[in-house]
């Protein structure tokens, strides 16, 4: 290649140093779905084993083995589709994409091409990075089966471990082209918001378990660039790797500014798929992607394809679970602040346990307090799921009710529900071993004499004690006893009330 | 022994003298292996014999007779090679799987096993079923016992041979274009593709997944019913097979044709058709008519396109279904630098030229470019030619035409002419294009060379086939004849 013919794939004039670029993000997500078995077989579809024990002749893809379709995961790839918004295709089937690697023991994977898929035009609502929200276009809802994993051993050998192979996997795809009214993701925080939203729905109606961390959901973006104001598409860079929330903010932000980096340097982006490095926090080239593979995509013979008919789907809708967007409603319309809620609503199991303690008929804003604050801390802390956790609902509730009625302070219950997650004791049985049901909290019954020293219709009393009337001690003692309910420690109370009294002469 | 074994005994006989306890099951699998060991020599037809295996069923058999009540107990038969039996050598006629042994059974095997028939031996074929004369297998060329410098045809050559020649009672084939009938039809035996769906295909290699499946090949029309009775059901490891249960056939055998319409397809029987067999086609006809049957023209205008459509959609498949050949898992592996080159040399070291040639046909016509001008066409196609064998069923039961356009050719006679070879298929593709059940019955002799005839009927509609066939076979002695083997 001439020099000039090199320089002549550089940059436009146009795309100088300063032009305002804009990112057009694509979505590629893989979830794995909660079955009991493998796509095709009886295998037991559950992460892990030792390598090759949870295979048969039909994952194996052995001479003369027949698939037989789990109809579980047929199931839940349509609730899916149907909280998606797709249209379903009333008559769906299965295609083979021929390949060769080791890890894929039929040398097809079993999947869905073009409109065959289960769900076709759906759409995601999620946040926009400028307020607001956006209607996210979804092209494809569809069913297909995970491969083995290939283990590269020592020297010259690799081992295959095809546990794996056949697990039952969705794949959702976002719109490369939006259709009108829909909207397309252009920032790392909505890309970050997307996932976080799917994720949400998928445990919502717990077709996946949503561990990133664990490959169980795996998020793919493809990422290009062009000048704002183009009609026209960048070249397209795709990374893996992503296994948290944060690890697709971050690689999807990393990679949008290399990009920038290369085109107003004069560069130009090549198609390939890239690798996100958490370490380093870059995305390097894992293998260039110039050549469309050729798959050879046809009807799979060996299956016969299905048909829902009307009813079956109205059916399968109605049964859906509450979805995120309309339980984080619910909570705004209970009280929960709009931020609160979706915090709440982000995992499925966060927002039912504050459900059942509401249930309580505690104070909701108390709840959420307690929920996202100390709760929440103490999990991240012990690295425990909260429906894991020893604290139940009722149990918060209880916790409430004790501060409510004053049994306890509020910054003594912090104590009582560390006691609570450590131990799984209910917060009465805590406060009673600890005799701390008669109040001997200084700072609630300082708080409390404070509060009657304060009164008005008090007044006249404490003249009368600052003018050396201590008789009149008896008097405050009296209220403060009232204002507990008894409770209070009146050892605890006269020594308080003494200095309080005192700081007021 | 009391009991005389000539090696033409029908396996409804063999049933009979176990019943009577004439006969062992284990004496008759001795003799039927004597019979093989002084015959087996000059036909070829078995790639393996599994002595002790069979005569254990034998015994398993003989130990309890009264708990097998199937009309095949204790007699024993043979499987063509690419059906897999759990710990048997299956090579499907292929290098490539040479010394594989399946860990599970067939869902055929299992009927055949749980009906306490015994299984003697696996039976040579072309290369992944893939031929018409079994020239294609990786091991040799079985012989027809009729003339045994001519081909037993193919693809399950071997177990069409090991029949004619005496050496089992029955044997299972399998048929994707013609691989059971185009081979009964050249050493004069019986032969059915069942209905796509009828037979289980679990456990059977695949060839082409939509057109495959297994059928008996038998020395009469009762026979071949046994056997139908024997490994027709629904099998749930199977997608594809058919959920409601299967007749007795052998009821079928005790009913006539007298009211029957039978179709005479004029497309059947144009340029291509040696005279003698168009000849004694037409004469097995008249001989249907004398026994009650009426005769009517018909046409099935798109069948000439079945051929070029069925070579299309077959390799399509095949190249799919033969893609898993990698020397990961099992079979041959050739060593090589990394796993790309690994697949590489060992597909090409593993695979026959004929093998070779098709998987690049069927990668061809599913290539991005070419997939809507052959194999979607070819899809539209078996369309149409459905449509046509259901119109000519709206006016009669069955149709009648020749299996193959000539007699056997001899052994490499067409060996540097694929095109011929694959003309042998043109009367018997259509059918498996069309999903429906056929059989080649004996019909004739031409230069000391059988001629078979094609009874087609409508899907699920065996029955029909069994009564003509079985009122034909009453009416004439074609069955009786024997090859001097």
């Amino acid at each position: 290649m001439s020099s000039e013919s090199a320089l002549s794939e550089k940059a436009t004039p146009r795309e100088s140093a300063n032009t305002p670029y804009e990112a057009i993000i694509g979505m590629e997500v893989h979830a794995e779905l909660l079955t009991n078995s493998k796509l095709f077989c009886g295998c037991s579809a559950e992460f892990g084993g030792e390598p090759n024990t949870r295979c048969c002749p039909v994952c194996l893809g052995l001479p003369g083995a027949l698939p037989v379709i789990n109809e579980r995961a047929v199931e839940f790839v349509l609730k899916a589709a149907l909280a998606l918004n797709c249209q379903i295709s009333r008559d769906t089937y299965f295609h083979r994409k021929n390949y060769f690697y080791p890890d894929l023991p039929k040398a097809y994977q079993v999947s869905q091409y073009g409109d065959s898929a289960i769900g076709i035009y759906g759409w995601i609502e999620i946040d926009g990075e400028n307020g607001g929200s956006k209607k996210i276009g979804i092209r494809r809802v569809h069913l297909e089966e995970d491969t083995g994993k290939l283990i590269h051993a020592t020297g010259t050998t690799s081992e295959v471990d095809y546990n794996r192979s056949s697990v039952p996997l969705m794949e959702i795809v976002t719109e490369h082209h939006p259709r009108p009214g829909f909207d397309q993701i252009k920032t790392a925080g909505e890309a970050r918001d997307y996932i976080t939203k799917l994720r949400a729905i998928l445990t919502y109606l717990g077709v996946c378990d949503g561990k990133m961390e664990e490959g169980s959901l795996r998020c793919e973006p493809n990422i290009s660039v062009r000048p704002v104001g183009s009609e026209d598409y960048g070249t397209k860079t795709e990374i893996k790797n992503l296994n948290s929330f944060r690890a697709v903010s971050r690689g999807v932000e990393y990679e949008v500014e290399r990009q920038i980096d290369v085109l107003r340097n004069g560069g130009r982006i090549v198609q390939e798929t890239r690798r996100w490095d958490e370490e380093s926090a870059t995305t390097a080239s894992m293998r260039s992607k110039e050549m469309e593979q050729e798959y050879r995509y046809f009807p799979e013979p060996d299956l016969l394809p299905f048909h829902f008919d009307d009813e079956q789907i109205e059916q399968l809708r109605a049964s859906l679970p509450e979805m995120p967007l309309a339980r984080r409603q619910r909570f705004v319309d209970m009280g929960v602040s709009e931020t609160d809620a979706e915090t709440l609503i982000e995992d499925k199991a966060v927002s039912e346990f504050f459900d059942a303690a509401v249930s309580h008929a505690v104070d909701v804003r108390t709840v959420t307090n307690w929920v996202l604050g100390d709760f929440m801390k103490l999990l991240n802390q012990h690295g425990v799921p909260i429906n894991q956790s020893k604290v139940t609902p009722g149990a918060l509730a209880e916790l409430i009710g004790l501060i409510e009625d004053k049994t306890i302070s509020g910054k003594l219950a912090k104590g009582v529900f560390e006691e609570m997650f450590n131990s799984g004791k209910s917060p009465r049985e805590i406060v009673e071993a600890s005799g701390q049901t008669q109040i001997s909290d200084t700072d609630f019954i300082r708080e409390e004499i404070v509060r009657i020293l304060s009164e008005p219709r008090n007044q006249p009393q404490l003249q009368k004690y600052l003018a050396g009337n201590d008789k009149v001690l008896g008097f405050f003692v009296g209220q403060t006893m009232q204002a507990t309910s008894g409770r209070a420690n009146p050892q605890i109370v006269n020594e308080l009330l003494k200095e309080e009294m005192e700081k007021l002469r | 022994m009391s009991f005389k074994y000539d090696g033409f005994m029908t396996a409804a006989e063999a049933s009979k003298a176990l019943a009577s306890r004439e006969v062992s099951s284990r004496e008759l699998t001795q003799a039927t292996l004597e019979r093989i060991a002084a015959v087996d020599s000059k036909v070829k037809s078995f790639l393996k014999i599994i002595e002790d295996q069979a005569l254990s069923q034998a015994d398993r058999f003989d130990a309890n007779p009264q708990s097998f009540p199937g009309g095949l107990a204790g007699v024993p038969g043979a499987l063509k090679d690419n059906i897999c039996m759990r710990g048997i050598e299956t090579t499907c006629g292929s290098l490539i799987l040479e010394g594989w042994q399946p860990p599970y059974d067939a869902g055929v095997v299992t009927q055949i096993q749980d009906s306490g028939s015994v299984v003697i031996g696996k039976t040579n074929l072309d290369e992944f079923a893939m031929g018409s004369s079994t020239e294609n297998s990786a091991y040799f060329t079985t012989c027809n016992p009729w003339n045994t410098r001519h081909v037993p045809g193919g693809s399950s050559g071997g177990s069409a041979a090991a029949v004619a020649a005496g050496e089992v009672f029955w044997a299972l084939g399998s048929d994707t274009g013609g691989s059971i009938r185009q081979p009964a039809a050249y050493c004069g035996v019986v032969g059915l593709k069942p209905t796509y769906g009828r037979v289980s295909r679990y456990g059977v290699i695949a060839y082409a997944s939509s057109l495959d499946q297994i059928g008996p090949l038998t020395r009469t029309v009762e026979d071949a019913a046994l056997v139908m009775n024997m490994i027709s059901a629904h099998d749930p490891k199977d997608s594809t097979s058919y959920p409601e249960a299967p007749p007795d056939y052998t009821k079928s055998l005790k009913r006539d044709v007298s009211g029957f319409t039978i179709g005479i397809p004029r497309e059947f029987f144009g340029q291509g058709i040696a005279d003698p067999v168009a000849q004694a086609v037409m004469d097995s006809a008249t001989v249907l008519e004398r026994s009650g049957a009426r005769l009517i023209d018909v046409s099935t205008p798109n069948v000439g396109y079945g051929l070029p459509c069925y070579y299309i959609l077959a390799p399509a498949e095949a190249s799919s279904n033969l893609a898993r050949y990698d020397g990961v898992r099992y079979g041959m592996r050739v060593e090589a630098g990394d796993h790309a080159e690994m697949f590489r040399q060992t597909r090409e070291r593993g695979f026959g030229a004929e093998v070779k040639q098709r998987i690049v046909i069927g990668t061809y016509v599913l290539s991005a470019g070419y997939y809507d001008a052959f194999y979607l066409k070819a899809q539209q196609v078996r369309t149409l030619l459905s449509r046509d064998f259901e119109q000519v069923f709206s006016q009669c039961d069955l149709l009648i035409t020749p299996t193959v356009p000539t007699t056997a050719f001899a052994i490499g006679e067409h060996i540097d002419d694929p095109f011929q070879m694959k003309l042998s298929d043109v009367c018997t593709s259509p059918v498996n294009l069309a999903g429906l059940p056929a059989m080649s019955v004996p019909c004739g002799f031409s230069d000391g060379l059988p001629i078979g005839m094609q009874l087609i009927a409508p899907a699920f509609a065996e029955e029909r086939i069994f009564q003509a066939a079985y009122t034909f076979e009453q009416a004439t002695d074609y069955h009786k004849a024997r090859p001097s083997i």
